[in-house]
């Protein structure tokens, strides 16, 4: 390992999850915002950077500060989807390295399953050559994906299937997961189609929720509360904006983004204790773990066959339950921040990853549009 | 459809593509720096830099790169489902997304279509593809 070790994930939480109808995005942020400082033993006084992303507000760092009564030197509201909280641990770093701030407030809030902003058929600038069409995003953009996959490499929706209840085994030991009943793989298969090849329950959930995320510096680091979860790698990378554009629809940006942070962190592949990756539809995964190196190319299918990623599974994968079962409130990444850390200082009880060390966490955003990796390592 | 697709925003970039669907023909650009071909259209090539682009009628054939049946669709496609869209790689190798018609059963990923020109309004024509 090779990482400098410059910065750690101090504090982490949730805000209230699933439906959560008596409470707006900013409420949600506030709430996660509050919990994940305390978690670090700061106050809002010590933070000195706001990152978030979101479409509920023009400007929503502006928003968000003048919220949270936070004095902010540096604000970054880098919005490229569901990947965009990864990128934000990202930029936090080279931001506490650059010596512009000690501690960064990460967050993220969403109502989608309450009150989502109304749908627009609007087609400007480049969309117009998509959006008349009727291809539902981002569903109709990974049902493409899949499809060619399969076609290349004869991946199979049982294949896919696996990755669902994988997932939903794991959920079923969260309390805080949205979906907890078990499933099989038949319940996949014969769920309704949303978009051929993907089912029902290929497609992650529609969730409200918020979470927070907090990044300090080393020096910071010596006074907060738990062990520090030491950010020993990132990088970010995209590909494309819209589907047709992608050069490849079975290799993501994960290839750059991924062999970045694992340069970065100095740890090979075998050394990941416990991986959460980001998992909008069953095929995400499968492209996702290729793409990082995981597998080769079209073995995705095969990686995950036999309960592989499940609990007890050789290859602990999405350990809350996924954006397919836990919850997923359009922009998922920060979650997948969340529950690394809590592996990493062994606070996850009954799905408890044995002796997690490093985790490798993964977001994807858009219609496989970008992506950003970030490796993590405890003392 | 009960409600309507918006038009694309015809702007100096994009006029000619949609012009040229109204007249039944598939445009499409090409870069006369570095000969790539160009699909959406652009002022400036994206390969090269160059802003020697030029507009070419092109035969509309080619093969189907992926495509996805819809079963649940939004706004003005939810009553037309199921439906067929896919991407669609010309013989001059750019992408396209469009709709794919015909027989459900038929339709596989690298099988040859050609284009249809599909008039939605007055003055609105997309490009569907069609099994050869």
């Amino acid at each position: 390992m090779k990482s400098d070790r410059t910065a750690a994930i101090v504090g982490v939480a949730e805000s209230d999850l699933g439906k959560t109808p008596n409470k707006n995005v900013l409420q949600l942020q506030a709430q996660a915002a509050k919990v994940a400082l305390a978690d670090a033993g700061l106050t809002k006084d010590d933070v000195d950077a706001l990152f978030t992303a979101g479409n509920w507000a023009w400007a929503p760092s502006l928003m968000l500060a003048e919220y949270l009564g936070i004095d902010t030197k540096y604000t970054d509201s880098t919005n490229i989807g569901g990947s965009s909280f990864e990128a934000h641990v990202g930029h936090a770093v080279a931001g506490i390295e650059a010596g512009l701030f000690e501690v960064a407030l990460i967050t993220y809030g969403s109502t989608n399953r309450t009150n989502p902003m109304n749908s627009t058929f609007r087609a400007p600038l480049t969309a117009q050559y998509e959006l008349p069409y009727g291809l539902p995003t981002p569903v109709g953009a990974y049902a493409l994906a899949a499809t060619r996959h399969m076609h290349q490499y004869g991946t199979t929706s049982e294949q896919l299937a696996e990755v669902s209840v994988a997932t939903r085994k794991w959920a079923s030991m969260n309390e805080k997961a949205y979906k907890r009943e078990p499933i099989e793989i038949s319940d996949v298969l014969h769920s309704r189609y949303i978009a051929e090849p993907l089912h029902l329950l290929d497609c992650c959930l529609v969730t409200d929720g918020g979470g927070a995320v907090i990044v300090a510096s080393k020096e910071v680091v010596a006074r907060t509360k738990k062990r520090p979860v030491w950010i020993l790698g990132h990088g970010e990378a995209n590909s494309h904006n819209t589907i047709v554009n992608m050069p490849d629809l079975t290799v993501t940006s994960a290839r750059e983004s991924g062999q970045r942070a694992f340069e970065m962190a100095g740890v090979s592949r075998t050394e990941i204790d416990v991986a959460e990756i980001y998992d909008s539809f069953t095929i995400t995964v499968l492209l996702t773990l290729e793409s990082l190196g995981f597998c080769e190319p079209g073995e995705g299918g095969a990686f995950v066959s036999g309960q592989r990623t499940a609990p007890s599974g050789d290859f602990p994968m999405n350990t809350n339950g996924g954006g397919l079962s836990y919850g997923h409130p359009g922009m998922y990444g920060i979650f997948l921040l969340i529950e690394a850390v809590r592996q990493l200082r062994d606070e996850c009880e009954a799905r408890q990853v044995d002796n997690a060390e490093i985790a490798l966490v993964h977001g994807t955003g858009g219609v496989l549009s970008s992506t950003s990796t970030v490796i993590l390592g405890r003392d | 459809m009960s409600q309507k697709i918006s038009k694309p925003v015809t702007d100096e970039e994009s006029r000619p593509f949609w012009e040229g669907l109204n007249n039944k023909e598939l445009l499409i650009q090409q870069c006369g720096s570095c000969g790539e071909n160009i699909f959406y259209p652009r002022s400036i090539c994206p390969y090269c830099f160059s802003e020697e682009i030029q507009w070419r009628k092109v035969t509309g054939n080619g093969k189907i790169y992926s495509y996805t049946v819809v079963h649940q669709a939004f706004g003005p496609y939810k009553e037309e489902v199921p439906f067929v869209v896919g991407i669609v790689e010309l013989d001059e190798g750019v992408r396209m997304m469009t709709r794919i018609i015909g027989d459900r059963e038929q339709i596989e990923v690298d099988k040859e279509v050609t284009v249809l020109f599909e008039q939605i309004d007055d003055d609105f024509t997309l490009p569907y593809f069609q099994l050869v």
